[in-house]
Protein backbone atom coordinates (compact mmCIF):
# COMPACT_ATOMS: atom_id res chain seq x y z
CA UNK A 1 0.00 0.00 0.00
CA UNK A 2 1.28 3.34 -1.25
CA UNK A 3 2.03 6.24 1.11
CA UNK A 4 -0.63 9.29 1.16
CA UNK A 5 1.21 12.16 -0.81
CA UNK A 6 1.77 14.71 1.75
CA UNK A 7 4.35 17.41 1.32
CA UNK A 8 7.83 17.07 2.61
CA UNK A 9 7.83 20.41 4.52
CA UNK A 10 4.97 18.84 7.05
CA UNK A 11 6.41 15.48 7.46
CA UNK A 12 8.65 15.08 10.88
CA UNK A 13 11.92 13.88 10.72
CA UNK A 14 11.29 10.44 11.52
CA UNK A 15 9.18 10.17 9.37
CA UNK A 16 11.39 10.90 6.05
CA UNK A 17 13.16 8.90 4.01
CA UNK A 18 17.13 9.30 4.02
CA UNK A 19 17.49 10.70 0.47
CA UNK A 20 14.86 13.47 1.20
CA UNK A 21 17.02 14.76 4.90
CA UNK A 22 18.78 17.71 2.33
CA UNK A 23 15.47 18.68 0.80
CA UNK A 24 13.75 18.33 4.23
CA UNK A 25 16.33 20.52 5.57
CA UNK A 26 15.97 23.11 2.76
CA UNK A 27 12.75 23.35 3.80
CA UNK A 28 13.07 24.12 7.85
CA UNK A 29 12.76 27.93 9.22
CA UNK A 30 16.91 28.78 10.36
CA UNK A 31 16.00 32.20 10.84
CA UNK A 32 16.32 33.58 14.78
CA UNK A 33 12.70 33.53 14.72
CA UNK A 34 12.63 30.04 13.45
CA UNK A 35 15.16 28.70 16.37
CA UNK A 36 13.31 30.46 19.04
CA UNK A 37 10.28 28.83 18.15
CA UNK A 38 12.19 25.04 17.17
CA UNK A 39 13.14 25.49 20.76
CA UNK A 40 9.79 26.45 22.30
CA UNK A 41 8.62 23.51 20.64
CA UNK A 42 10.61 21.18 21.52
CA UNK A 43 10.21 22.70 25.35
CA UNK A 44 6.54 22.43 25.03
CA UNK A 45 6.58 18.43 23.81
CA UNK A 46 8.81 17.56 26.74
CA UNK A 47 6.69 19.61 28.90
CA UNK A 48 3.48 18.18 27.75
CA UNK A 49 4.50 14.63 27.75
CA UNK A 50 6.60 14.15 30.94
CA UNK A 51 5.51 16.65 33.38
CA UNK A 52 2.39 18.32 32.51
CA UNK A 53 0.32 15.13 32.99
CA UNK A 54 -1.72 13.81 35.77
CA UNK A 55 0.73 11.40 37.52
CA UNK A 56 4.16 12.73 36.91
CA UNK A 57 7.03 11.08 38.64
CA UNK A 58 10.59 12.55 39.12
CA UNK A 59 11.45 10.85 35.81
CA UNK A 60 10.60 14.15 33.97
CA UNK A 61 12.75 16.10 36.07
CA UNK A 62 15.41 13.56 36.90
CA UNK A 63 15.99 13.37 32.91
CA UNK A 64 16.28 17.16 32.53
CA UNK A 65 19.13 16.92 35.19
CA UNK A 66 20.70 14.22 33.89
CA UNK A 67 21.09 16.23 30.25
CA UNK A 68 22.49 18.91 32.35
CA UNK A 69 25.38 16.64 33.92
CA UNK A 70 26.08 15.33 30.38
CA UNK A 71 25.99 18.89 29.08
CA UNK A 72 27.92 19.80 32.22
CA UNK A 73 30.64 17.62 31.14
CA UNK A 74 30.86 17.76 27.41
CA UNK A 75 31.90 21.84 28.74
CA UNK A 76 34.39 20.82 31.20
CA UNK A 77 35.98 18.11 29.31
CA UNK A 78 38.85 19.77 27.83
CA UNK A 79 39.80 21.38 31.30
CA UNK A 80 39.41 17.55 33.25
CA UNK A 81 41.34 15.82 30.47
CA UNK A 82 44.22 17.36 31.37
CA UNK A 83 44.31 15.68 35.12
CA UNK A 84 46.86 13.19 36.18
CA UNK A 85 47.00 11.50 39.89
CA UNK A 86 50.86 11.86 39.67
CA UNK A 87 50.74 11.20 44.25
CA UNK A 88 51.84 7.91 43.47
CA UNK A 89 54.75 8.48 41.55
CA UNK A 90 57.27 8.00 43.99
CA UNK A 91 56.16 4.55 44.80
CA UNK B 1 50.42 23.98 34.09
CA UNK B 2 49.95 23.11 37.47
CA UNK B 3 46.52 21.81 38.93
CA UNK B 4 45.37 23.45 41.77
CA UNK B 5 41.77 22.35 43.79
CA UNK B 6 40.58 26.06 42.95
CA UNK B 7 40.22 24.77 38.89
CA UNK B 8 36.56 23.98 39.41
CA UNK B 9 35.76 27.27 40.13
CA UNK B 10 36.47 28.80 36.60
CA UNK B 11 34.13 28.59 34.20
CA UNK B 12 35.02 26.79 31.06
CA UNK B 13 33.87 27.91 27.70
CA UNK B 14 32.69 25.58 24.63
CA UNK B 15 31.79 26.91 20.82
CA UNK B 16 32.30 30.33 22.92
CA UNK B 17 29.69 29.95 25.42
CA UNK B 18 31.04 30.00 29.23
CA UNK B 19 29.39 27.29 31.20
CA UNK B 20 27.89 29.99 33.61
CA UNK B 21 25.50 31.47 31.26
CA UNK B 22 23.73 27.97 30.73
CA UNK B 23 24.35 27.39 34.79
CA UNK B 24 22.38 31.37 35.24
CA UNK B 25 19.54 30.71 32.73
CA UNK B 26 18.76 27.13 34.19
CA UNK B 27 17.06 27.68 37.02
CA UNK B 28 14.42 29.59 35.18
CA UNK B 29 13.64 26.77 32.83
CA UNK B 30 13.02 24.52 35.56
CA UNK B 31 10.13 26.71 37.42
CA UNK B 32 7.02 26.27 34.38
CA UNK B 33 4.37 29.09 34.42
CA UNK B 34 1.44 27.53 36.35
CA UNK B 35 -1.14 27.32 33.71
CA UNK B 36 -4.87 28.67 34.29
CA UNK B 37 -5.96 25.18 35.25
CA UNK B 38 -7.28 24.78 38.84
CA UNK B 39 -5.47 21.30 39.01
CA UNK B 40 -1.98 21.78 38.07
CA UNK B 41 0.62 19.02 37.32
CA UNK B 42 2.75 17.57 40.30
CA UNK B 43 5.82 19.78 39.65
CA UNK B 44 4.21 23.21 39.59
CA UNK B 45 1.75 22.47 42.63
CA UNK B 46 4.50 21.38 44.76
CA UNK B 47 6.56 24.78 43.68
CA UNK B 48 3.64 26.53 44.03
CA UNK B 49 3.15 25.54 47.33
CA UNK B 50 6.75 26.17 48.40
CA UNK B 51 6.76 29.04 46.98
CA UNK B 52 3.62 30.61 48.29
CA UNK B 53 4.80 28.83 51.87
CA UNK B 54 7.75 31.05 51.74
CA UNK B 55 6.70 34.27 50.70
CA UNK B 56 3.98 34.14 53.70
CA UNK B 57 6.66 33.06 56.11
CA UNK B 58 8.72 36.08 55.01
CA UNK B 59 6.52 38.66 54.77
CA UNK B 60 5.21 37.75 58.24
CA UNK B 61 7.61 40.26 60.24
CA UNK B 62 7.18 43.38 57.71
CA UNK B 63 4.64 45.78 56.83
CA UNK B 64 2.60 47.19 53.66
CA UNK B 65 5.42 49.23 52.88
CA UNK B 66 7.85 45.66 52.66
CA UNK B 67 5.40 43.59 50.84
CA UNK B 68 5.99 45.55 48.10
CA UNK B 69 9.33 43.56 47.99
CA UNK B 70 7.97 40.21 48.20
CA UNK B 71 8.07 39.11 44.73
CA UNK B 72 11.54 39.94 44.18
CA UNK B 73 12.77 38.22 47.80
CA UNK B 74 10.83 35.14 46.79
CA UNK B 75 12.08 35.19 43.29
CA UNK B 76 15.82 35.43 44.45
CA UNK B 77 15.56 32.74 47.08
CA UNK B 78 14.27 30.17 44.35
CA UNK B 79 16.64 31.40 42.42
CA UNK B 80 19.52 31.23 44.67
CA UNK B 81 18.41 27.51 46.27
CA UNK B 82 18.01 25.94 42.90
CA UNK B 83 21.71 27.50 41.87
CA UNK B 84 22.98 26.11 45.23
CA UNK B 85 20.80 22.71 44.80
CA UNK B 86 22.29 22.09 41.10
CA UNK B 87 25.63 22.93 42.15
CA UNK B 88 25.85 20.40 43.84
CA UNK B 89 25.67 17.54 40.98
CA UNK B 90 28.52 16.34 39.34
CA UNK B 91 30.49 18.58 36.23
CA UNK B 92 28.18 21.22 37.17
CA UNK B 93 29.30 24.49 38.10
CA UNK B 94 27.82 26.79 40.29
CA UNK B 95 27.59 30.66 39.93
CA UNK B 96 27.39 31.11 43.54
CA UNK B 97 30.60 30.34 44.14
CA UNK B 98 31.81 33.73 42.34
CA UNK B 99 32.02 36.52 44.74
CA UNK B 100 31.35 38.77 42.10
CA UNK B 101 27.88 37.16 41.45
CA UNK B 102 27.02 37.24 45.10
CA UNK B 103 28.07 40.96 45.33
CA UNK B 104 26.07 41.68 42.40
CA UNK B 105 23.08 40.82 44.49
CA UNK B 106 24.16 41.63 47.88
CA UNK B 107 25.46 45.36 47.37
CA UNK B 108 22.60 46.69 45.44
CA UNK B 109 19.48 45.20 47.71
CA UNK B 110 21.53 46.32 50.37
CA UNK B 111 21.52 50.04 49.06
CA UNK B 112 18.00 50.07 47.96
CA UNK B 113 17.01 49.34 51.77
CA UNK B 114 19.35 51.58 53.01
CA UNK B 115 18.00 54.31 50.52
CA UNK B 116 14.65 53.76 51.06
CA UNK B 117 14.91 54.12 54.80
CA UNK B 118 17.10 57.29 54.08
CA UNK B 119 14.32 58.75 52.01
CA UNK B 120 11.18 57.65 53.44
CA UNK B 121 12.16 57.86 57.26
CA UNK B 122 15.64 59.44 57.69
CA UNK B 123 15.40 59.97 61.56
CA UNK B 124 14.26 56.46 62.28
CA UNK B 125 17.03 55.18 59.97
CA UNK B 126 19.80 57.04 61.80
CA UNK B 127 17.97 56.30 65.05
CA UNK B 128 19.41 52.32 63.91
CA UNK B 129 23.02 53.40 64.37
CA UNK B 130 22.20 53.59 68.58
CA UNK B 131 20.83 51.05 70.16
CA UNK B 132 18.32 51.91 73.40
CA UNK B 133 19.67 52.22 76.73
CA UNK B 134 23.65 52.50 75.70
CA UNK B 135 25.74 54.31 78.45
CA UNK B 136 26.28 58.01 77.50
CA UNK B 137 29.75 57.32 77.23
CA UNK B 138 29.66 55.10 75.08
CA UNK B 139 27.66 56.60 72.91
CA UNK B 140 30.18 58.38 70.00
CA UNK B 141 32.28 54.83 69.95
CA UNK B 142 28.99 52.77 69.45
CA UNK B 143 27.74 55.17 66.45
CA UNK B 144 30.97 54.72 65.10
CA UNK B 145 30.81 50.85 65.20
CA UNK B 146 27.35 50.87 64.27
CA UNK B 147 28.18 52.51 61.18
CA UNK B 148 30.69 50.44 60.24
CA UNK B 149 28.65 47.20 60.67
CA UNK B 150 25.88 49.20 58.54
CA UNK B 151 28.45 48.89 55.28
CA UNK B 152 30.19 45.76 56.33
CA UNK B 153 26.57 44.06 55.79
CA UNK B 154 26.70 43.74 52.05
CA UNK B 155 30.43 42.40 51.94
CA UNK B 156 28.59 40.09 54.52
CA UNK B 157 26.41 39.04 52.53
CA UNK B 158 28.25 38.36 49.76
CA UNK B 159 31.12 36.52 51.37
CA UNK B 160 29.16 34.07 53.69
CA UNK B 161 27.60 32.66 50.88
CA UNK B 162 30.41 32.49 48.71
CA UNK B 163 32.51 31.49 51.31
CA UNK B 164 30.25 29.08 52.64
CA UNK B 165 29.83 27.08 49.24
CA UNK B 166 33.10 27.56 47.91
CA UNK B 167 34.43 25.83 50.72
CA UNK B 168 31.51 22.72 50.79
CA UNK B 169 32.72 22.36 47.22
CA UNK B 170 36.14 22.42 48.12
CA UNK B 171 35.90 20.08 50.49
CA UNK B 172 33.92 17.88 48.64
CA UNK B 173 36.51 17.63 46.14
CA UNK B 174 39.24 16.93 48.40
CA UNK B 175 38.02 13.87 50.63
CA UNK B 176 36.85 12.60 46.93
CA UNK B 177 40.33 13.09 46.17
CA UNK B 178 41.59 11.26 49.37
CA UNK B 179 39.39 8.52 48.86
CA UNK B 180 40.37 8.30 45.09
CA UNK B 181 44.28 7.64 46.14
CA UNK B 182 43.57 5.84 48.93
CA UNK B 183 41.80 2.96 47.51
CA UNK B 184 44.01 0.63 46.00
CA UNK B 185 46.46 1.26 49.00
CA UNK B 186 44.40 0.80 52.29
CA UNK B 187 40.70 0.54 51.29
CA UNK B 188 39.20 -0.09 54.82
CA UNK B 189 40.45 3.57 55.16
CA UNK B 190 38.51 4.56 51.91
CA UNK B 191 35.36 3.03 52.66
CA UNK B 192 35.76 5.13 55.87
CA UNK B 193 36.77 8.35 54.15
CA UNK B 194 33.86 7.79 51.77
CA UNK B 195 31.31 7.25 54.69
CA UNK B 196 32.83 11.09 55.32
CA UNK B 197 31.75 11.97 51.86
CA UNK B 198 28.77 10.69 52.05
CA UNK B 199 27.99 12.62 55.17
CA UNK B 200 29.39 15.77 53.68
CA UNK B 201 27.63 15.52 51.06
CA UNK B 202 24.03 15.56 53.26
CA UNK B 203 25.69 18.53 54.74
CA UNK B 204 26.19 20.37 51.31
CA UNK B 205 22.79 19.87 50.37
CA UNK B 206 21.49 21.28 53.84
CA UNK B 207 24.25 24.30 53.43
CA UNK B 208 22.89 24.78 49.94
CA UNK B 209 19.59 25.76 51.17
CA UNK B 210 20.41 27.49 54.88
CA UNK B 211 22.67 29.96 52.87
CA UNK B 212 20.04 30.97 50.13
CA UNK B 213 17.96 31.35 52.99
CA UNK B 214 19.77 33.12 55.13
CA UNK B 215 20.99 35.41 52.41
CA UNK B 216 16.96 36.30 51.41
CA UNK B 217 15.84 36.52 55.72
CA UNK B 218 18.61 39.23 56.05
CA UNK B 219 17.62 40.70 53.44
CA UNK B 220 14.21 41.12 54.52
CA UNK B 221 15.58 41.91 58.43
CA UNK B 222 17.10 44.76 56.60
CA UNK B 223 14.33 46.21 54.65
CA UNK B 224 12.51 45.87 58.27
CA UNK B 225 13.85 48.28 59.93
CA UNK B 226 14.41 50.95 56.96
CA UNK B 227 11.16 50.79 55.61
Amino acid sequence: MADKPVALAQKRLMDIKLGQLPSWLGTRDFTPNGLLGSVRGGYERYFNKYINVKKGGIGGVAMFLAGYVALSYLWEYDHISKYKLSVLKNQ
Amino acid sequence: MMMSFFDQFASPTYLGIPLIAIAIALPWVLYPTPSSRWVNNRLTTIQGWFINRFTNQLMLPLNMGGHKWALLLASLMIFLITINMLGLLPYTFTPTTQLSFNMGFAVPLWLATVIIGMRNQPTVALGHLLPEGTPILLIPVLIIIETISLFIRPLALGVRLTANLTAGHLLIQLIATAVFVLLPMMPTVAILTATVLFLLTLLEIAVAMIQAYVFVLLLSLYLQENV
